[in-house]
């Protein structure tokens, strides 16, 4: 049985959603080779990190979200956030800590949210962290009846982390709409992959939490945003959450300080020649979707934006002092106004109505129904102790391998009109 | 009403908190068909449903994530560590996601994060632990340690209704020791006021949870010496009500400080040092700690003795203060 699944057949994208790839792609590079000329101006406060090969992810994966939907990015995934709506200007001004920055100076790069309009939460350098909180973000769309899908990243080496495994593990557990992108750069900063993890491939992780998984050409957006939209819809529908591998190959060091010389030549050679945005102007090029005039007009709006955003960046403040002091706290509904958007009747919830039983269940969940079958059965108490006895003799397989082990979710008797 | 236990402090707060508001929710190991290893949520689940009460794999990292998840679209969680021992299992979520995120960009994580905490029951090192201090020194948080029913749940209350992440010790020593009776309905206590557990004029006892049970004890002993202790209960720790300490160490003019944390890094060193910076020229003598042994809580009775402060020590170490 294949671990990972194919990828779904690339469907025809729409003339506009191709060229929207492209140029989200191409935003994404020319905002990072704006930076890379301000880093050398001494202009970037703190470190920069930079997306160089990477652009395809990003962008293709976040593209399948919707409006509603949520993210968080990781730090090399500049190009989600300016899919979903962040302004570059933003970007530009929290690498230099300016006042104008969304988080007024008080944290850098990419480490910023907005929680009311565009659906984005900060990340931390504390890698794996953002996987539960985003799997909470999806457990309390659930409840307040918003059907939305959280997105998050995770590199190789973050994928190590123990918040990985509890994250990951609790997502299954509650089959929250998560989608988690991991991206097997081939580099955890000077650590090769081969020397962190025994798999050949990381999406063989998605085994463990009893979830699907893909594994996807990470340099190729098409391939990419087919495979996340695919994820996401299933997320949606209530599959629970889904690991994409999207494999590629971190061209910069860990960040710009880092000239990355323990990468060898060939290694770097290959993956050059494999540039994101190279393989997809062919394709458009063949497609007839784009040529040197398109290309022409793509080029000079992003650099008449990237001109205006990187002005207004430069000529921004950096934060007032007095300011350090000031935001430990919420004081109270002057400050934050907390209201859930509700998209299910309130009043099924008040006065409360017992429910104990879940309304999903997640056929095989515990019972190694994806495992290779040799696994010891243990009865449950929850399935015919003869189905149990049976899956006893250790020659036989225990369980029939599922093609999914998430079902649809099978809604139970509940003492509400509304369902999910 | 009939006088109720801390603990059935603890699941009437809860409980009518999730009545009265569908954004809050608890979260945590066993909470739900178990009703939690000390029963404080027992009957939450059946009264709310399994969306509502939420049993959890044994993975802190994830209890304190997804509850911060689900705040920031505008739920209210409670999320349950079974043992306030484990909750060094979340404390890189907790200093640097929850603690950080209103500062760093503005997003509030109205968030209670309580348990069980304290020793004096055999507990061991790893079932009795005052985590105060390690949450104190991350700025972000609030920080309360109830002692008496009418506070844990008024407190409770207000903690749940709080924007801000807030730990709430709940000491295991006063679970079933301690009932008291409370008004019935609705009320809260505000975060951030101490209280005057009783008057006096010849010293303050600055205490806490368990402690201040320890405190009022020690203080019936000093009067039958002609000592007159009057003993505050801070309540909560963040924020710390300095105009009440100030005010009582103005009077008194000689300051104690009880807690069963351990005595280095303590907040009695704090409290110490606020006032020597805001009440230097009242005090008649030095600011004097009374509190655990700088080791990890010890398993044997005997031992664990030794290491917790008792009335006794309290008496002696304040008949000696009282002497300047």
């Amino acid at each position: 049985m294949p671990v990972s699944e194919t990828p779904a057949k690339p469907k025809r994208l729409s003339r506009q959603q191709s060229l929207d790839l492209y140029y989200y792609m191409r935003l994404n590079r020319e905002v990072e080779e704006t930076m890379t000329r301000l880093f050398r101006q001494n202009k970037i406060v703190g470190g920069l990190y930079a997306s160089l090969g990477q652009e395809a992810i990003s962008v293709g994966t976040s593209y399948a979200l919707e409006k509603r939907d949520w993210l968080a990015p990781m730090i090399r995934n500049i190009g989600a956030l300016l899919v979903k709506g962040v302004p570059p200007r933003d970007i530009f001004t929290q690498h230099m800590a300016k006042y104008t920055s969304p988080t007024k100076g008080k944290d850098g790069t990419s480490h910023f949210g907005d929680l009311d309009n565009l659906h984005i939460i900060s990340p931390i350098s504390m890698l794996g962290d953002l996987i539960p909180v985003m799997t909470g973000v999806a457990m309390a769309g659930r409840y307040l009846g918003q059907k939305i899908v959280t997105m998050t990243w995770i590199g190789d080496g973050g994928s190590s982390t123990g918040v990985f495994h509890e994250g990951l593990n609790l997502a299954a557990s509650q089959k929250a709409s998560l989608v988690l992108i991991l991206e097997n750069n081939l580099w955890a900063y000077s650590t090769p992959v081969r020397r962190q993890v025994p798999l050949e491939n990381l999406a063989d992780r998605a085994k463990a939490y009893g979830i699907s998984s893909y594994i996807v050409d990470g340099n190729d957006v098409v391939a990419v945003y087919t495979t996340a939209k695919e994820a996401v819809e299933r997320a949606r529908a209530g599959e629970g959450p889904i690991l994409i591998e999207a494999k590629t190959f971190r061209r910069r060091g860990h960040a710009q300080h880092d000239p990355a010389e323990y990468v060898p030549k060939e290694q770097r050679a290959y993956w050059e020649k494999r540039d994101p945005i190279v393989l997809y102007e062919k394709f458009l090029t063949q497609e007839k979707l784009l040529d040197s005039k398109g290309k022409k007009e793509i080029e000079d709006k992003i650099s008449a934006l990237l001109e205006k955003e990187r002005e207004f960046a430069e000529n921004s403040p950096l934060p007032p002092p007095e300011t350090a002091d000031q935001g430990v706290y919420c004081t109270g509904p002057e400050c934050h106004d907390l209201k859930p958007k509700w998209e299910r009747p309130i009043d099924e919830l008040l006065p409360p109505k017992s429910n104990v039983d879940a309304a999903w269940v997640v056929e095989g969940f515990g019972r190694g129904g994806r495992s290779s079958g040799t696994s010891a059965p243990i009865h449950f108490g929850d399935v015919p102790a003869a189905s149990a006895e049976k899956s006893s003799d250790p020659a036989k397989p225990s369980t029939k391998p599922a093609a999914s082990p998430m079902k649809k979710p099978i809604p139970k008797k509940s003492s509400r009109k509304g369902g999910r | 009403m009939a006088p109720i236990t801390f603990l059935e402090a603890i699941r009437q707060a809860m409980f009518e908190e999730m009545a009265a508001d569908p954004t809050v929710v608890l979260i945590g190991e066993d909470v739900g068909v178990y009703g939690g290893a000390f029963k404080t949520s027992e009957g939450l689940l059946e009264k709310f449903g399994w969306e509502r009460v939420i049993d959890t794999p044994i993975s802190e990292s994830a209890i304190i994530g997804a509850a911060c998840g689900m705040s920031y679209l505008g739920l209210r969680p409670i999320a349950e560590m079974q043992f306030i021992d484990f909750i060094a299992c979340c404390f890189n979520q907790l200093t640097n996601f929850v603690a950080k995120g209103h500062y760093l960009w503005n997003a509030p994580a109205p968030i209670v994060v309580r348990g069980p905490s304290g020793g004096g029951v055999h507990g061991g090192p790893f079932h009795s632990l005052n985590p105060e201090m390690y949450f104190l020194h991350t700025p972000g948080f609030k920080i309360v340690y109830p002692s008496t029913p009418y506070d844990a749940k008024g407190l409770l209350k207000a903690s749940i209704r709080d924007n801000n992440p807030v730990l709430f010790f709940e000491h295991k020593f006063l679970y079933r020791r301690i009932k008291e009776e409370i008004p019935a309905g609705d009320y809260t206590v505000p975060l951030g006021k101490a209280i005057v557990r009783r008057e006096g004029k010849h010293l303050t006892i600055l205490s806490y949870a368990a402690m201040m049970h320890t405190s009022l004890e020690a203080a019936d002993a000093l009067a039958k010496e002609g000592i007159e202790a009057e003993v505050i209960d801070l309540r909560t720790l963040m924020p710390l009500d300095e105009e009440t300490i100030l005010t009582s160490v103005k009077k008194t003019n000689k300051c104690l400080v009880v807690h069963e944390d351990t005595k280095t890094g303590g907040i009695a060193g704090e409290i110490s040092a606020i006032l020597f910076e805001k009440a230097f020229h009242h005090l008649d003598g030095p600011v004097v700690r009374v509190a655990s042994l700088d080791t990890p809580v010890p398993y044997a009775p005997t031992l664990e003795e030794a290491f917790l402060p008792n009335a006794k020590k309290v008496f002696t170490a304040a008949k000696e203060l009282a002497r300047f």
